[in-house]
């Protein structure tokens, strides 16, 4: 029985490593895609109605490549230097649970490609439309919206903050569980 | 020259009056107004009103508030014309004249620019304005997108608006201009994005650019020519703002104005510091990287340098060299110079000949292990090696931290007294080298920075420094960075607040606490003091938490995050439990 069950738990923990890894071998290398327009607010007169998702969404979030790329990116691009490692500067805090245009993959892609009027620059022209998805996975592995199955593990240098694979998810900070 | 000597004269014969004081041309007798942030041409902050005293200084009490309806770093100083007050917000960069004359001092005119607000993107510390200037009747001001703006002081209406700075490229506007025989002087911010420095100089009559002083590149941008004659050999060659970087890296290499200038009508020069050379981290950059880190002595009239001197040459750790220079005439060993005083960002307290740039003194003022001292032979800084950073490499304790031993937050100096009073930092950080890419419009810093508390663990403190001496007088400890100005009067009391949001006065002679008051949010502005058309002395400081060292405040940032602010957070994680954000001022009298 015991023998059951830890067989059951390897192969359980083997199929999650596979999505972990899984991914696309031909990437889009276009730059700025089109993509869902995405709304930043919860009010619609009329009521909400779920915005369609993007099929790429749902398949880098989850992804250990994608996400650790989207970390690389993250200095790459110099995210880090208006955003710190999560916790803001020129730019506000991307680790807490406040999101001011919306918290979703698609929200946060849109972000980076369109830019806000606030002082988020525009990036479409810059970073192709993979690469803006895979950032927007790391940015939301920052507040712990990310399985921490597929979230980057350890910085080579200094650590500014736990690593993001063991981020609290920020909603839950400061509440009883 | 011919005005001060007398003065100096008169002064060093009477034994209980320190020998230093500023040249009389560029302090004239108080008019009892506070038409630039820093008093005068001098910069000393310092006012011959005497009514409110150390006697009497305890019964200060509220004369009137005003809120700004903006909740970010106010660091602005009010001015004070005849019977309207002036100040500027920080973004969007709004102008209020309040009438003095009336009862609670309402609203006389309100300007508003609408700035760009993706200027706020662009702005490293926070989207602070550090105030405006008041000349030939008319009100000079900054907006965070790039305009110098001129308005009719007694109606507000705009004069001219000159766009000179571009975001696309990180460059902003956050400084207060001075104005100069019919010029309005302006300098760039984006040391921290890759944007070359330059000083500008503005005609105030029609806005149009006179000349335009470059502090990296070729001589012929800089405007050094052939009355160019800097004291120290490091300072001497051609194309020194080329020679001394790697191939174009002049071109997005720093070097901002974005602090203060001082002017000597005398000598008919300005002088004004260069910010720190980018990217931070100092491995893409070999070379001394001429003209960051220094100060340029230059004519006003056509901008041309006359000489320069490097505080912190090859910078390795953000030390912007932009800070209040006070100018004085003082006897040194035995001589009368003309000096220059400047609380540097590296942590010394340094004195120069203001006629040729060489240094008379230079000493610590507070923790300093980043260096080993200055040579005063060759005039240079001896870093310490155990201290230099690079790509790859965890440096611990280095102190001070970027943001110095004393960044913009200017200090004030008291005839009476012969004290500089300085409010400052006590922090050290650790650093750590990283790759970066320069994107134009975004930031070009390559660090990894966690600030901690300095030596005792205050992490501010209020020193008062005896310049002929050469030594601290007295000091007082603060619990967070003191990153508000300084004024001090004749009535012998100094004024400053503190990040709590107490604004304090302290006795100019011994620092004894006499009076505080708890404003609405912290302080990080300039105190002024001034007569009201009542005849009666007033104090006015705006509150408002912000800045570099309160951006977690105004920017609602994560202290979890130890490099967030660049590294500034980690030293302020306890800040959002004693102030939040608030835009105030407070105008107090006695009763």
């Amino acid at each position: 029985m015991r023998l059951g069950f830890a067989t059951l738990l390897s192969v359980t923990l083997a199929l999650a490593a596979c999505q972990r890894e899984e991914r696309d071998t031909r990437p889009q290398s276009s730059l700025g895609s089109g993509g869902q327009p995405t709304p930043v607010t919860a009010l619609e007169p009329g009521g909400q109605r779920p915005s369609p998702r993007d099929n790429k969404a749902a398949s880098f979030e989850a992804n250990a490549f994608h996400l650790s790329e989207g970390k690389r990116l993250f200095g790459w691009f110099n995210c880090s230097g208006c955003h710190a490692n999560g916790g803001g500067g020129m730019g506000p805090a991307l680790m807490d649970q406040k999101w001011i245009y919306g918290s979703s993959m698609e929200s946060i892609h849109a972000t980076i490609r369109d830019g806000r009027p606030n002082g988020m620059p525009s990036f479409r022209n810059m970073i192709p439309d993979d690469q803006i998805w895979e950032l927007a996975a790391f940015v939301r592995s920052l507040s712990g919206n990310a399985p921490s199955s597929a979230a980057p593990q350890r910085n080579d240098g200094m650590m500014p903050h736990p690593s993001e694979n063991r981020m609290p998810d920020a909603a839950t900070l400061g509440k009883s569980p | 020259m011919l005005a001060c000597f007398p003065f100096l004269m008169a002064a060093s014969e009477s034994p209980s009056t320190p020998a230093i004081s500023p040249p009389a041309s560029a302090a004239p007798p108080d008019d009892a107004q506070w038409t630039m942030p820093a008093k005068n041409y001098a910069s000393t902050r310092y006012s011959e009103l005497a009514e409110i005293n150390e006697g009497n200084v305890k019964n200060l009490q509220v004369a009137f508030t005003f809120s700004t309806g903006v909740n970010k770093g106010q660091e602005a100083a009010p001015l004070v014309v005849g019977s309207t007050m002036y100040i500027v917000t920080p973004f969007p960069n709004i102008v209020y004249a309040l009438d003095l004359s009336k009862h609670g001092a309402p609203i006389k005119w309100k300007y508003e620019p609408n700035p760009e607000p993706a200027a706020q993107g662009v702005a490293c510390c926070d989207v602070v304005n550090r105030g405006a200037a008041f000349a030939d009747g008319r009100i000079f001001f900054n907006t965070l997108d790039g305009h110098t703006i001129a308005l009719d002081a007694n109606s507000g209406q705009p004069i001219w608006n000159t766009h000179i700075g571009n975001i696309n490229v990180g460059e902003t506007l956050t400084m207060a201009p001075l104005v100069v025989k019919g010029k309005v002087l302006v300098g760039n911010s984006g040391g921290e994005m890759g944007v070359r420095g330059w000083v500008k100089a503005l005609d105030a009559g029609d806005g149009h650019v006179v000349w335009t002083a470059y502090n990296t590149g070729p001589d012929k941008e800089v405007l050094i020519g052939p009355d160019f004659k800097p004291h120290y050999d490091m300072d001497k060659g051609k194309d020194l703002g080329v020679t001394t970087w790697p191939p174009e890296a002049w071109k997005i290499g720093g070097g901002n104005m974005w602090g203060w200038i001082s002017y000597d009508p005398d000598l008919n020069l300005i002088f004004h510091g260069t910010g720190n050379p980018g990217p931070w981290n100092p491995d893409l950059r070999p070379g001394d990287n001429k003209w960051t880190s220094g100060i340029f002595a230059r004519d006003p009239d056509t901008g041309a340098a006359k000489w320069f001197y490097q505080w912190t040459p090859h910078d390795l750790h953000d030390y912007d060299g932009i800070n209040e220079q006070i100018l004085l005439d003082m006897n040194w060993q035995g001589k009368p110079r003309k000096v220059l005083v400047r609380p540097e960002r590296n942590g010394y307290l340094y004195v120069l000949d203001r006629t040729t740039g060489e240094v008379l003194s230079a000493k610590p003022y507070g923790p300093v292990n980043s260096s080993k001292g200055v040579d005063l032979k060759t005039g240079r800084l001896m870093a310490n090696p155990d201290k230099k950073t690079g790509t790859g490499k965890v440096v611990r304790d280095i102190c001070p931290t970027a943001s110095g031993l004393k960044d913009w937050q200017p200090s004030a100096f008291s005839p009476k007294t012969g004290l500089l009073y300085i409010p400052h930092n006590n922090l050290c950080m650790d650093e750590e080298g990283v790759e970066v890419n320069y994107i134009a419009g975004t930031p070009y810093v390559g660090m990894n920075v966690r600030m901690i508390p300095g030596p005792g663990g205050n992490r501010g403190a209020f020193t008062a420094w005896d310049i002929a001496a050469e030594k601290q007088a007295w000091s007082l400890k603060e619990n967070f960075p003191v990153w508000s100005g300084a004024v001090v009067t004749a009535g012998d009391i100094v004024f400053y607040g503190t990040m709590e949001g107490w604004f304090k006065a302290v006795s100019a002679k011994t620092g004894e606490l006499l009076w505080q008051f708890r404003t609405s949010s912290g302080i990080i502005g300039q105190p002024v003091t001034y007569r009201g058309p009542d005849g009666h002395q007033y104090v006015a400081i705006l509150s408002g938490v912000g800045g570099w060292a309160g951006a977690i405040v105004s920017g609602d940032l994560d202290p979890r995050d130890a490099t967030a602010a660049l590294g500034f957070v980690n030293a302020m994680k306890d800040l959002k439990n004693v102030t939040t954000a608030g835009g105030t001022l407070y105008v107090f009298r006695l009763p």
